[in-house]
């Protein structure tokens, strides 16, 4: 008996330093995942990427990934076990993650880290996000030329300015076709639940709404919008399948590029932190196709599209005014400036309701 | 020929024994057939779950991090459930400890206020769980009230204040509208007991409430008229035991441990104040109690145990891609097993031969 159990651990050993040493040589990659890699929206989005970043550089790099980490206490850990299997580009994929990145990369500086949406920075640390207030601004027009109602339900997750930032486009889009569209907010506080996000998806449909957008990360509102015969948004992935007679259009969050540049650059070892705020025009993410429209509305929509990423239309063209009537301050010339946007916390006039927290 | 359960004419204490052993013996052997099923090699995935987290400090401090909430807890509800008082709120209890003492620190954010802010904030944390908890207590003892349910019922009050709190009034000014407090001042902050690591003064803490109960539990009066009360209430009335009283007591005591747990998480591991500082420790509490049999050592090992499944099977998830999933699904079958092994004590497996007669006469 002993000496079988012997013989286990001797077998159990020499297979932990095999594969070890098997992946010595290529760099190692970690990522972050707030929700399941199932959730088909932010989380699915993100390991989508992964995949191609594998199919890419399989061969210099492997890749490991943690699962439903929660934005709590447990995030700091999660990501310095990464640290500790060897990984040297961590991707931490949630907002939430902020706090915790900064005080594993300030406790390993030779390890470097991609923080999704967040603001802070370290010589180790990055920031990366979109600027999805463009694709919301198209949501906007296409939603006011769909609305029979002329109401609109909006599901937020948090009142944070990428949140905010992507209802105010979405209004000023749609008061550019009708000015007395109205749109009704219901905050999940969650990113991810898909039946708080049912609920709330029915609760804006009772309330009058027939098109439904959505700042959460699972098909939920779409299949209840299907239900109901109403017209929806997707939102981080193409979620036609939940709703073929629904779907007007989706932002689709496309990180595959920005992955596989930042891995290469990490492998070139040209790896530097920096702030990226990528829109229409750099790829960081697509619009799915337009579908569920009539022609004119479509051709609407795609117009805004190539003017978008042209750099002909802002979204936020001044005057920007906010709920008390005034102008919000034009820092940025024409157009409210990049810092504005990414701070954005009040809402603009239009919106029947209050900021949470305001 | 069938097989029936029994009742025991009296309740086996071998079986008592080693009913968490045969537990986690057939919880291995169901996992191993379960990784096998997932093409992984099952000894390297037990490896990874039980043995590699305890080979390095690093892990160890980990587990102990994660044991010291569960801990706190569990021994706090442990005397609740040995005196027959089911408080199933302690979540909520830990949220508003944690509120209580995070005031303290919101509002000596800034301000060169000294060294009493951390024990204030403990101090305060702690009486507000125990007041928190009193609630059902009061409503059980002067009306009667089921305090499963009123219990239960507060944690989502207290879940929903707490996220009020961190949304409006005391929302980091420079947080970008995120739901959550600005990080705590070093003078508001649990101090750590390894530089660089993450164990802190909690887990000392922790250990020295394991011990108190222990003696509580073993060496009073008070101890022992718990233990009875809970065992025989028609015996502890004769002897003029006060079970009310006790329910008040037992809910105050457990209170104030998880108002502790709360505040020392919240001004330990995380720093700051925010929604979700919490995945369930008060429930999972329950677990860890009963899994150590409602005795203070017991819980200790079984919340350090339970920590261990956490860290391995992030460590798992890791190193053999095995999914999260797997490790709910491996705590589940544990407790599945725990439950299923502890029916043994009371009663035990009969192979019947029916009479035929018998068989027609029943049917």
């Amino acid at each position: 008996m002993r000496k079988s159990l012997l013989a286990l651990a001797a077998g159990l050993l020499l297979a932990g330093s095999v594969s070890a040493a098997s992946a010595a040589d290529k760099l190692k990659v970690g990522f972050i995942y707030l929700g399941p890699i199932g959730d088909l929206g932010w989380t699915y989005q993100h390991d989508l990427a992964r995949q191609a970043l594998v199919k890419e550089l399989g061969d210099k790099i492997e890749t490991t990934y943690l699962e439903n980490v929660p934005e709590g206490p447990d995030a700091e850990r999660s990501i310095e076990q990464l640290v500790r299997a060897g990984n040297k580009l961590i991707f931490t994929t949630s907002f939430g993650y902020m706090d915790p990145t900064l005080k594993v990369a300030k406790k390993y500086p030779n390890v470097h880290f991609e923080h999704a949406t967040g603001y802070k920075r370290n010589p180790n640390m990055s920031t990366y996000s979109a600027k999805w207030w463009q694709g919301r601004y198209i949501q906007g027009l296409i939603a006011a030329k769909m609305s029979k109602s002329g109401v609109l339900g909006y599901i937020g997750s948090f009142p944070i300015p990428e949140v905010v930032s992507g209802i105010n486009a979405t209004i000023l889009a749609a008061q550019t076709i009708n000015p007395n569209i109205k749109v009704k907010i219901i905050w999940a506080n969650t990113w991810f639940d898909p039946g708080k996000e049912a609920d709330a998806a029915k609760a804006l449909i009772d309330q009058g709404a027939d098109v439904i957008m959505q700042h959460t990360d699972s098909p939920a509102a779409m299949q209840i919008a299907s239900e109901r015969g109403k017209l929806a948004f997707g939102q981080d992935s193409e979620m036609i399948k939940f709703g073929p007679k629904t779907q007007l259009t989706s932002i689709l969050d496309t990180w595959g590029p920005y992955y596989i540049e930042r891995v290469k650059a990490e492998l070139a070892g040209t790896w530097k932190s920096e702030d990226s705020w990528g829109g229409l025009d750099s790829h960081m993410f697509a619009m799915a196709p337009y579908t569920n429209m009539p022609d004119d509305v479509k051709k609407i929509a795609e117009d805004a599209q190539a003017a978008i990423t042209a750099g002909k239309l802002h979204p936020f063209k001044c005057p920007v005014v906010g709920q008390d009537g005034k102008p919000v301050e034009c820092k940025g010339g024409d157009h409210l400036d990049d810092g504005q946007i990414l701070g954005m916390n009040f809402y603009v006039k239009g919106i029947d309701d209050k900021l949470p927290g305001k | 020929m069938q097989l029936v359960l029994e009742k025991r004419v009296e309740r086996s204490n071998t079986i008592a024994l080693v009913s968490p052993l045969i537990a986690i013996g057939l919880t291995i052997v169901t996992m191993i057939i379960l990784f096998a099923i997932l093409g992984k090699n099952p000894l390297l995935a037990l490896h990874a779950y039980f043995i590699a987290p305890l080979t390095d400090g690093y892990s160890l401090q980990e587990i102990a991090v994660k044991a010291t909430p569960l801990v706190m807890i569990a021994i706090g509800l442990s005397l609740c459930y040995l005196a027959n008082a089911w408080n199933i709120g302690a979540e909520g209890q830990f949220l508003i400890g944690a509120v209580a003492g995070s005031w303290i620190a919101v509002k000596t954010q800034g301000t060169d206020a000294g060294a009493w802010v951390l024990p204030v904030m403990l101090v305060l944390a702690a009486a507000a769980g125990a007041l928190y908890a009193l609630i059902p207590a009061i409503c059980k003892v002067k009306f009667g009230a089921s305090e499963i349910l009123t219990s239960l019922m507060l944690v989502y009050v207290a879940d929903l204040f707490l996220d009020y709190l961190v949304r409006g009034p005391w929302r980091d000014p420079h947080g970008f509208n995120f739901p959550t407090t600005a990080e705590f001042d070093p003078v508001a902050t649990v101090p750590l007991l390894i530089e660089g690591g993450r164990l802190h003064l909690g887990s000392i803490i922790a250990l020295l409430v394991v011990a108190a109960a222990a003696i509580l539990l073993g060496r009073t009066i008070k101890g022992f008229e718990i233990r009875v009360v809970g065992a025989a209430p028609r015996a502890a009335r004769f002897g003029g035991f006060n079970a009310n009283q006790l329910i008040i007591l037992t809910f105050a005591v457990s209170g104030a441990l998880a108002g502790l747990a709360g505040i020392i998480e919240v001004a330990g591991p995380v720093g700051h104040l925010q929604p979700g500082i919490s995945p369930g420790y008060g429930f999972t509490a329950i677990i860890v109690a009963f899994l150590g049999r409602l005795n203070p050592l017991g819980i200790l090992i079984a919340g350090l145990f339970l920590a261990l499944t956490f860290i391995g099977g992030e460590q798992a998830q890791i190193a053999m891609k095995i999914p999260l999933d797997v490790t709910k699904v491996f705590q589940g079958i544990l407790l599945f097993y725990v439950l299923a092994c502890d029916s043994l004590i009371l009663y035990r497996f009969k192979l019947v031969f029916p009479n035929r007669q018998v068989t027609r006469g029943t049917g």
